[in-house]
């Protein structure tokens, strides 16, 4: 392969100019996001920096291992677990009705045969129902519980009631999924027959869907557990708040503590979470 | 999902381990409601619904007021540069790790196994308040995330190409430029995109603990109970998470 043989032309990439200003303008654009996001590397050498980050550091070993300690770590690893799974047992309990009005699989009026009287109102709710699920699940679940501990005070509550509304949101979502991809035969069949909505559902889709719907709800479960520890930060209680005062006080051995337990509290949960969906696989 | 008739042996232990996980559950369940102080009876009361009806109310108000939303525009594309750098960063170190193997396997996991807020919380100390300590803690926690994607793209290659290149002399450097790059680039793009999603609502909530950008507006807001403006400041985010999954969804579809 002798390059002299090759026709100069080819050498010239003809997209050269329109790469190069590419490549201009992303670099002005990280450039300027540098700025906003008052981007100082030299803060990370900055000898007084390192000075209250390394004494910060020496801290972190050996973990704080007293007996007290660690009753009150077992106290809110527990409280955060209790946490996550009160919430997750709420939004399962807004998000099943919210799904099955959702399905349109279930609906009378889409039967036809029957004449309703308002026919764009079950859609319109169904459509309304939609959004809701969706304002409630895009609202990140830290910024529910920032406004609930206004709302209802400090406390477990708030952080119960965040994790209950945000993935009610998600559940719901998926629930109606679980349902709208289910073989429709046998509930049309049942409807059909004059069952009633209620029916429909309770003999014709569950069955089908019950397996799906316990595992998923399992594994979200997992997931409300990682949030629950999150939303301590903002003072609803568990693993989190303490992490947080711990910071704020510079206990460097009581956050190393914490967090060795945060990460095993996740690592159990992983498991837990795999072995109870085994049984619904 | 059909279900064996119960004659065979694993069909009866299936059914025995049903019930056994379905008592496990409950019992958590009961216990959970049991131990938290949930002050139900006090929430479920006439005063707290009320309390609660204001409180909604205040918050169906926004605050629409022209330098506000100024404020609200400086703190949304802080936002937007956190979360777009901290995942640049991170896309750069994942790279990195990547290109070393299977080595950093254990260290991904624990760069990803602490949420951002930790992460936040634990920079401010050394970093003071602000957007870039929020930054850093973004690309501490993706950089877990993108270089065990990373990894596993480049793990699950077809060798082809690479032996190829190998085998004509090139070095290890060229033999990743030009044979597993490209070759798992269209992938690694794909999840880095995916990664700025999560971290543009990462980085809305970053704030609370002080790193910046609208989650620190919210909080402050709401610590003032000023629930109008916290209004608008969650209304915006709710937007820029819109905006950015509409603009990730249509780069991730001209990805293929």
């Amino acid at each position: 392969m002798s390059r002299g043989a090759l026709p100069v032309t080819s050498l010239h990439d003809p997209q050269g100019p329109g790469r190069l200003l590419g490549a201009v303008l992303s670099l002005a654009a990280v450039v300027w996001m540098m700025h906003l996001t008052e981007f100082d590397p030299a803060a990370l050498v900055d000898p007084a920096n390192q000075r209250t980050a390394l004494h910060f550091a020496a801290g972190l070993f050996p973990p704080t291992h007293d007996a007290g300690f660690l009753r009150m770590m077992l106290q809110e690893t527990w409280r955060t677990v209790a946490i996550a799974t009160a919430g997750t047992v709420l939004a399962m309990l807004l998000a099943l009705p919210a799904a099955v009005l959702v399905t349109r699989v279930l609906s009378l009026s889409a039967l036809g045969g029957r004449a309703t009287r308002k026919p764009w109102l079950p859609r319109a709710v169904r459509q309304g129902l939609r959004l809701l699920l969706v304002l409630l699940r895009s609202v990140p679940e830290l910024v529910w519980a920032l406004l609930l501990v206004r709302a209802v005070g400090l406390g477990p509550a708030a952080g119960v009631l965040a994790i209950a509304i945000t993935y009610s949101g998600m559940l719901g979502k998926v629930y109606a999924e679980i349902f709208e991809s289910a073989d429709s035969a046998p509930t049309v069949a049942l409807l059909h027959q004059g069952a009633g909505r209620v029916q429909g559902f309770l003999y014709g889709l569950l069955p089908q869907c019950s397996d799906e719907l316990i595992s998923y709800t399992v594994y979200r479960w997992e997931c409300a557990i990682r949030s629950s520890v999150v939303l301590g930060f903002v003072g609803a209680g568990g693993l989190g708040q303490l992490i947080e005062q711990s910071i704020r006080m510079f206990a460097g051995g009581e956050v190393s503590a914490l967090i060795l337990v945060f990460i095993l509290l996740v690592v159990l949960a992983d498991a837990t979470s795999a072995l109870l969906r085994r049984a619904w696989a | 999902m059909k279900r064996p008739a119960p004659v065979d042996a694993g069909a009866a232990s299936e059914r025995s381990l049903r019930w056994i996980s379905s008592g496990v559950l409950l019992s958590l369940v009961a216990a959970s409601f049991w131990s938290l102080d949930l002050r139900s009876s006090e929430l479920l009361s006439l005063d707290s619904a009320r309390r609660l009806a204001d409180f909604a109310a205040e918050l169906l108000h926004p605050d629409l007021q022209a330098a506000f939303l100024g404020k609200v525009a400086d703190a949304t594309l802080e936002t937007l540069a956190m979360s777009t750098l901290g995942t640049l960063l991170a896309a750069l170190l994942g790279l990195l790790v990547a290109f070393q193997r299977r080595l950093m396997h254990p260290p991904m996991a624990v760069l990803r196994a602490i949420p951002e807020l930790v992460w936040a919380s634990l920079l401010l100390v050394a970093l003071g308040l602000g957007p870039f300590a929020g930054t850093l803690a973004l690309a501490l926690h993706t950089t877990g995330v993108l270089g065990r994607l990373y990894l596993e793209a480049f793990e699950n290659l077809p060798d082809g190409p690479a032996f190829a290149l190998t085998a004509s002399g090139a070095s290890p450097a060229q033999v990743f430029l030009y044979a597993r790059l490209p070759q798992a680039l269209p992938q690694l793009a794909s999840y880095t995109l995916y990664r700025w999603e999560n971290n543009i609502r990462a980085a809305a909530v970053l704030g609370v603990v002080g790193a910046g950008g609208l989650g620190q507006m919210l909080s402050f807001h709401l610590g003032l109970f000023q629930l109008g403006k916290a209004s608008t400041v969650i209304l915006v985010t709710l937007i820029l998470v819109a905006v950015v999954d509409a603009a990730s969804g249509v780069l991730r579809r001209r990805l293929g």
